[in-house]
């Protein structure tokens, strides 16, 4: 098998597929953004459709459930103009004996073009990649622990429409790294587009080894890693945590690391707070701070369609330049 | 009686500190002469070749009885003789598990129909490998089994562990663990290190090999067992069973041969043939492996577990575990000599150290049974699954082009294997 990053690009080095952040060049992570900003002018008028993919068939494949992210990709198929089929695939479906190869190749008889695909295993989204009938795109919508690169890109884009670009910001990100592919999504756009510094805060327990082999550095206290940090990213702490020996209470985590607004005053003036959402009000961030005049968290969710139709449109154009050259 | 010449081979026996170019007389199954211009009924001119002693595996998965789709004790013991194996031992984790004198009947019949490499059988430690009830172990050594072994499934806690190396020592019967901690290694599928950081797989941690191995090694110094350790993945495991041994605990140990072939970097594009147990580690401890091997404190194992090609097609995690060892296991071993492993320590960490594990001989001495292997050094081929004998098509070297093949393996006297 070849290196993710690879398996997403055509031999010119555009996009077919979009399963991970890392390893893509700074070009083309600036050409979604730019690609999105110029959706989100589109979807402030009457008519918020462009044609981009009529005709085409997405199919929205989700393993795990997930209504806001499926329904922010199913938005924006339809404002693509595309044909949109959601299947919810519970685990259970597997688990009967059928594989998740047979789930695909009775997929491929449907003649679709896209699929949107969420599963709890790292990689999965890859796997469908490599094994799928060329000129079917494979949007990852989420895969484990590895990635969720759309969710990333949505960040980006929050932070250099406020920020008016990424290179030279600090930005934080605390909380549960461990079981974040989020989090691993960002360090790798952040990085590529040229954030000055990328740090992960976390207690021990959450932090996975050798993180700062990805590009960030990791801080235990929130009075060191917040210190003059110019965008705070909050990951949301999951209930589990606490059956699984690592971490002893939500009221412990969030003294320690939850966002209130004095431990906020420790970043710059104007840093921008942000969470990929749903919140957990009084777990990782305190209703102040989150309804604040220094959030961005409902911004981020609007921009989530645009960033949406970006990845979409350019992996189904990558699939047909390729089909071309063929 | 009938006589059989091998002539001008290079002999290498690192048990009799041999590596010479001689002739080598085989007549009624044993070793009948050694030395120059050897007369005999038969002979083949074996110049350039190299002959060393049968190779045994200390641990390979036969998949049979259970799971006959991933193979049988008749393909993957005619791949082991392919590779030089002339004895394998046979783990015990197949369905039903080898924990009753009936399976290991079964195996060994199985075994002897094959005629291929004979099969070792390991007997269950626990009744279902399920690490809290002890197996019949007297019973099974009595069927054949030539040690106990709990495959890689978990002993309940550590009373069972104390009570079953004492149980074993009682009758003398040789103890194969793994050092494996389960909960530390609970839901992880590869090396915990940057690696999985990266490609956010959970991680199986090196203390899940080294704390488990400090219990098992302080439980054992308490009693007098004949105790190996199979499959270590971790330098610091290499440190540990020096520090018994300089003690007195003569503790030996085997590694698998892919984890002297690959470190966690493989995984990276999530290449499902490199889920294996162990987990492959870093280059670290590779290369201290490796040092082992050279120095003679390690025997090598197959580790082999045949798997049907949809075991694989997977997403990482949920793939199955383990490569195909057997058909390409001498080609890709040989790879490893250059600097820090010659010929000599490569040969000997296949058959005089797994012979002693074992209370056996692996020598080409004169009267010894004629368990041998001739080698072409420099026959290069490319590695198909179209050409497998396993059944498992889940290889790591597939399309690579491997030099050194074995052109004929001889067990008790008749060849069990050669070449085209």
């Amino acid at each position: 098998m070849t290196h993710p990053s690879q398996v997403q690009l055509t031999a010119d080095g555009r996009l077919k597929h979009f399963l991970t952040t890392e390893g893509l060049s700074r070009e083309l992570l600036t050409e979604i953004l730019d690609t999105a900003d110029s959706f989100i002018s589109t979807q402030e008028r009457a008519v918020k459709k462009v044609p981009l993919l009529r005709g085409k068939t997405v199919v929205n494949l989700f393993f795990e459930n997930s209504t806001r992210t499926r329904s922010t990709f199913e938005l924006a198929a339809k404002r693509l103009s595309a044909d949109i089929l959601n299947l919810d695939i519970a685990r259970s479906a597997t688990s009967k004996g059928e594989t998740l190869m047979d789930t695909l190749w009775n997929l491929e008889a449907m003649y679709s073009d896209m699929f949107v695909v969420r599963h709890a295993d790292s990689g999965a989204a890859h796997f469908i990649a490599e094994q799928v009938t060329p000129g079917v795109a494979i949007i990852n919508a989420g895969d484990g622990r590895h990635a969720h690169p759309t969710q990333a890109m949505l960040d980006m884009l929050t932070i250099r429409r406020h920020k008016q670009q990424i290179e030279g910001q600090v930005v934080a990100i605390v909380g549960d790294i461990l079981h974040s592919r989020v989090a691993r999504s960002q360090i790798h756009a952040l990085n590529t587009l040229g954030a000055a510094e990328v740090r992960v805060i976390g207690p021990a327990t959450l932090l996975p080894r050798d993180i700062e082999a990805l590009g960030a550095k990791a801080y235990y206290r929130m009075e060191d890693g917040l210190k003059d940090c110019d965008v705070v990213i909050m990951l949301r702490l999951q209930k589990e945590r606490m059956q699984n020996a690592l971490l002893p209470s939500e009221s412990e985590f969030f003294k320690l690391y939850g966002l209130t607004e004095q431990k906020l005053a420790l970043a710059k003036p104007d840093a921008i707070v942000m969470h990929p959402g749903p919140i957990n009000r009084g777990v990782e961030i305190e209703s102040a701070v989150a309804d604040g005049e220094q959030s961005v968290i409902l911004n981020q969710v609007s921009y989530g369609i645009a960033v949406r139709m970006a990845v979409m449109a350019m992996a189904m154009s990558g699939q047909q330049t390729e089909e071309n050259a063929q | 009686m009938s006589s059989f010449v091998i002539r001008q081979a290079r002999l290498i026996d690192p048990s009799q500190q041999r590596d010479e170019i001689t002739d080598i007389r085989i007549a009624g199954g044993k070793i009948d002469a050694i030395g120059a211009d050897l007369s005999g009924s038969n002979s083949i001119d074996a110049s350039g070749l190299w002959l060393t002693p049968g190779f045994i595996d200390l641990g390979g998965h036969l998949a049979e009885p259970g799971y006959t789709q991933k193979g049988s004790i008749a393909s993957e013991t005619k791949a082991a003789s392919r590779s030089g194996f002339t004895h394998v031992c046979a783990l015990p984790d197949s369905k039903p598990v080898a924990d009753s004198a009936a399976v290991i009947q079964l195996i060994r019949e199985k075994a002897e129909q094959a005629g291929s490499a004979e099969v070792l059988p390991l007997g269950a430690l626990t009744q279902g490998l399920e690490g809290e009830q002890l197996a019949n172990m007297f019973s099974l050594s009595e069927a054949g089994c030539v040690a106990m072994s709990n495959a890689r499934q978990p002993i309940k806690d550590s009373y069972v562990l104390r009570r079953l190396l004492e149980y074993a020592a009682t009758y003398d019967l040789p103890v194969f663990l793994t050092a494996n901690d389960a909960a530390l290694a609970a839901g992880g599928c590869m090396h915990e290190g940057p690696v999985s950081t990266r490609l956010g797989l959970a991680g199986i941690p090196e203390t899940a090999e080294t704390a488990a191995l400090a219990q098992i090694i302080l439980l054992a110094e308490q009693v007098p067992v004949r105790l190996h350790i199979s499959q270590i993945s971790c330098a610091r495991s290499i440190a540990m069973l020096r520090n018994a041994r300089s003690r007195g605990h003569d503790i030996t140990a085997d590694v698998p041969l892919a984890n002297l072939l690959y470190t966690q970097d493989t995984v990276h594009g999530y290449n499902s043939q490199f889920h294996v147990q162990p987990p492959l580690r870093s280059e670290d401890d590779r290369q201290a492996l490796l040092a082992a091997v050279a120095a003679g404190e390690l025997a090598i194992s197959s580790n082999h577990r045949p798997h049907e090609i949809a075991a694989k097609k997977a997403p990482f995690a949920d793939a199955e575990a383990g490569l195909s060892m057997y058909d390409y296991f001498l080609p890709l071993a040989m790879s490893l000599l250059g600097e820090q492993l010659d010929i000599s320590a490569l040969v000997r960490s296949l058959t005089q150290l797994p012979a002693q594990v074992l209370g056996r001989q692996a020598n080409l001495a004169l009267g010894s049974a004629a368990n041998l292997v001739l080698i072409d050094p420099q026959q290069s081929l490319t590695a198909r699954r179209s050409e497998l004998l396993s059944r498992g098509g889940n290889i790591s070297c597939r399309g690579e082009v491997l030099t050194g093949q074995a052109t004929a393996v001889m067990r008790n006297g008749h060849w069990i294997y050669q070449a085209d």
